[in-house]
């Protein structure tokens, strides 16, 4: 790709560079080394920062137990030296007999977007853009129109005439995004947490294309998170900061809610509208409301299976 | 020689080498300061790349269209020139890879997707089905360029053995990459724009008008600066198989538009948006009437009898189409798919100075390679190379 006249280097093009035209080829040839270094330097610059050691990690599905500690290890240094904070970086297994569900009260969600917002903070994501795995959209009572739908309304909530729909992860059953990778670089879990390994994948968006929910979200750049700002209680398969050139997804805040806490959103949820739990427990919230609701759930006619259930006070 | 060459061919290398240097840098800078550098977004996250892609697809699909006459019907004359067509697909298949590589957020982890070393996600992931095929069929046709100009270097009759089952298989497999790229765009559900049963035929139609009308103008390229000549007939045939495949491209696109418009329902947004604008947004209406006349005039003109004489008509016929289908394939095709998004929200998209720059690039490059290739079959061809030719100028 170097230069244009690269052609004497064809062995059966072979001939001894006599003369004015040999000297020619070679100022030619020189010329273009130079230029086609000097077009790549960036590319140098950046592969200083990478380290060997990531650049040959294996998949997370096939890391021993001590290689997953020296990964976690490094990481936490890599976050050490970047943004100058202490992490802890977690990985807590899905528990047997455990199937997470969601649940959204429309009937109550008034559209104030502290889930949104909690989403964010706890999940470091980007400032700059205000990334966040919720999409909230005001919608307009008498039906349910995505295409009457906005989410970028600017104004005081509630508004006279509409309804709140915050859309994020619907964690399907049967997720088109996971067998849209060509690497396995994003899977189901047992409890039904869909995840990436954002260190495997090698971001070419076929998974964003595929979902059909505006799930994923694509780090077009490195995150940037002022170092007070970041949550250091991370999750390798969940919120710790995301490498530039990756994707990402919500995962029901796997880090906290593996360890029986409850997701990030709903506790921020200033009306309760959210209901979350293991679905297989016959005592739990969840269940209560998906067997007495009448829920539903969006575009049921994919054959997606969506674990995020939505219904309305009677 | 191939390396010797009047101004004119110096010319057109150096200048091929600084715009694909020029993309190059674009591409350094795009994977050091992140994909943000592009204009594409969490709503339209394929742009310009993979756009491109989808129509060199169908370019190297198209590259053996000059081997199903010449081979299904025996046509003599044609068999000279297959190993043109041969070349182009290399050369096209070359700019699709390219294309996506400089779409991956990660090029460094690029050896997760080679079999056996990274995890290849076969046979679930449409990409990866397509990836098996785009390699399989880069080595067919290596395999019978390399063979045919081997032979014809060293002077021997190539053996049919050697080179003919694989001319079958790479017509089969021509067929196989395009249908498997469009099956990546349908196969998605939740994207009613590109989940169309009609999506590979309208591809593969498209592929027989790209793929020919581009070897028409190599051909053309060719007469015009070696002494190589042959009877007007291969041409024409082509232009017969152009004619008959647009046709078909532009009913198909008929009837789709019919079926989404006249029965109106939600699967139209994406048409309606790219067709005429919607909520104000219009960023795709001038790119896809822009294709539409280009492959209606361009159609035209290959049905005039103008056409089948070596003119001007034809030249412009062929370059019509292509940028005619380049566009419908791409803007037309990969962008509308995400506007709306699937909770349809309308984010517009326009490549940015870096995609136009990375794409420019890799054709630049893909063409030089191309003109590398042919100017070696054309030596090979007229004898100016040869065994002898080597220990006749190191004597
Ligand atoms: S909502 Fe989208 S990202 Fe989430 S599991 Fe379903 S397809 Fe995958
Ligand atoms: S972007 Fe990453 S997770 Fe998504 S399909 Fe590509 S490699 Fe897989």
């Amino acid at each position: 790709m170097s230069n244009g006249s690269a052609f004497p280097s064809l062995p059966i093009l072979d001939q001894e560079p006599t003369g004015r035209r040999g000297f020619l080829k070679a100022c030619g040839a020189t010329l273009g080394l130079a230029a086609w270094a000097t077009a790549m330097q960036p590319l140098v610059e950046w592969s200083q920062e990478l380290s060997v050691d990531e650049f040959l990690q294996k998949h997370y599905r096939e890391l021993k137990p001590a290689e997953k500690q020296a990964v976690f290890r490094r990481l936490e240094e890599d976050c050490k030296k970047d943004h100058g904070v202490d992490v802890t970086i977690s990985d807590p297994q899905a528990i047997p007999g455990v199937q997470f569900a969601y649940a959204l009260n429309l009937s109550v969600c008034i559209g104030c977007r502290k889930c949104a917002e909690a989403c964010h903070i706890e999940n470091n994501h980007d400032r700059a853009t205000n990334n966040s795995y919720i999409r909230v959209f005001e919608m307009e009572m008498g039906g349910i129109d995505f295409e009457k739908g906005d989410a970028t309304y600017d104004h005081p909530v509630p508004q006279p005439g509409k309804f709140y729909m915050p859309v994020q992860c619907q964690q399907c059953e049967n997720p088109p995004c996971v067998s849209a990778c060509p690497i396995e670089a994003t899977w189901q879990e047992e409890d039904g947490i869909v995840v990436v390994d954002y260190n495997w994948c090698i971001g070419c968006r076929y998974c964003e294309a595929a979902c059909p929910y505006h799930a994923r979200r694509f780090n077009w750049e490195a995150p940037q998170i002022p170092a007070e700002e970041i949550n250091p209680d991370q999750g390798y398969l969940s919120n710790r900061i995301r490498p530039q050139g990756v994707m990402e997804k919500c995962t029901f805040c796997l880090h906290r809610t593996r360890e029986g806490k409850m997701p990030a959103c709903l506790e921020a949820c200033p009306t309760g509208a959210r209901v979350f739990g293991n679905i297989l427990d016959p005592n739990s919230e969840i269940r209560w409301v998906v067997e007495n609701k009448r829920t539903f759930v969006l575009k049921e006619e994919l054959g997606t299976k969506p674990r995020f259930y939505y219904f309305f006070d009677e | 020689m191939a390396t010797d060459g009047n101004w004119l061919f110096y010319g057109w290398m150096t200048l091929l080498t600084a715009i694909a240097l020029v993309g190059a840098n674009a591409w350094a800078v795009q994977v050091r300061d992140g994909m943000i550098v592009t204009n594409m977004s969490d709503h339209v996250s394929w742009g310009l790349y993979i756009a491109n892609f989808t129509f060199a697809v169908g370019l190297a699909a198209g590259g053996v269209m000059m081997v199903i006459p010449a081979y299904l019907y025996d046509d003599e004359e044609m068999h000279e020139l297959v190993i043109i067509g041969e070349a182009v697909a290399v050369a096209a298949i070359l700019m699709s890879t390219l294309s996506v590589v400089v779409d991956l957020g990660r090029p460094d982890r690029f050896w997760h997707l080679i079999p056996g070393i990274g995890k290849f996600n076969w046979p679930m992931s449409m990409l990866t089905w397509d990836i098996l095929v785009l390699n399989g069929y880069l080595l067919i046709n290596l395999h019978i360029v390399g063979y045919l100009l081997y032979m014809r270097y060293l002077g021997r009759k190539p053996n049919p053995k050697w080179y003919v089952p694989f001319v079958f298989l790479s017509i089969i497999w021509a067929i196989s990459i395009h249908t498997v790229t469009a099956f990546l765009y349908c196969g998605l559900g939740g994207r009613p724009f590109w989940n169309t049963a009609l999506l590979a035929p309208r591809f593969l139609a498209s592929a027989f008008v790209s793929g020919p009308a581009f070897i028409l103008l190599v051909l053309r390229v060719l007469r015009t600066t070696t002494d190589w000549e042959w009877s007007p007939r291969p041409a024409r045939t082509l232009i017969q198989i152009i004619r008959v495949a647009m046709s078909v491209n532009l009913l198909m696109l008929f009837s789709e538009l019919f079926t989404l418009f006249y029965t109106g329902s939600g699967h139209a947004a994406s048409a309606k948006y790219l067709f005429f604008g919607s909520h104000g947004a219009t960023g795709l209406v001038p790119w896809i009437w822009t294709a539409i006349a280009l492959n209606l005039v361009g159609t035209w003109l290959f049905f005039l009898p103008h056409a089948l004489e070596r003119g001007s008509v034809r030249v412009a016929a062929c370059l019509m189409c292509i940028i005619g289908i380049w566009i419908e394939k791409g803007m037309g095709l990969v962008v509308p798919g995400f506007i709306p998004s699937t909770l349809h929200e309308i984010v517009e998209y326009t490549p940015s100075s870096t995609e136009w720059k990375a794409t420019a690039g890799i054709w630049a490059f893909s063409l030089l390679v191309l003109t590398v290739l042919i100017k070696l079959i054309a030596a090979v061809h007229s004898r100016q190379l040869h065994p002898r030719s080597l220990s006749e100028t190191s004597a």
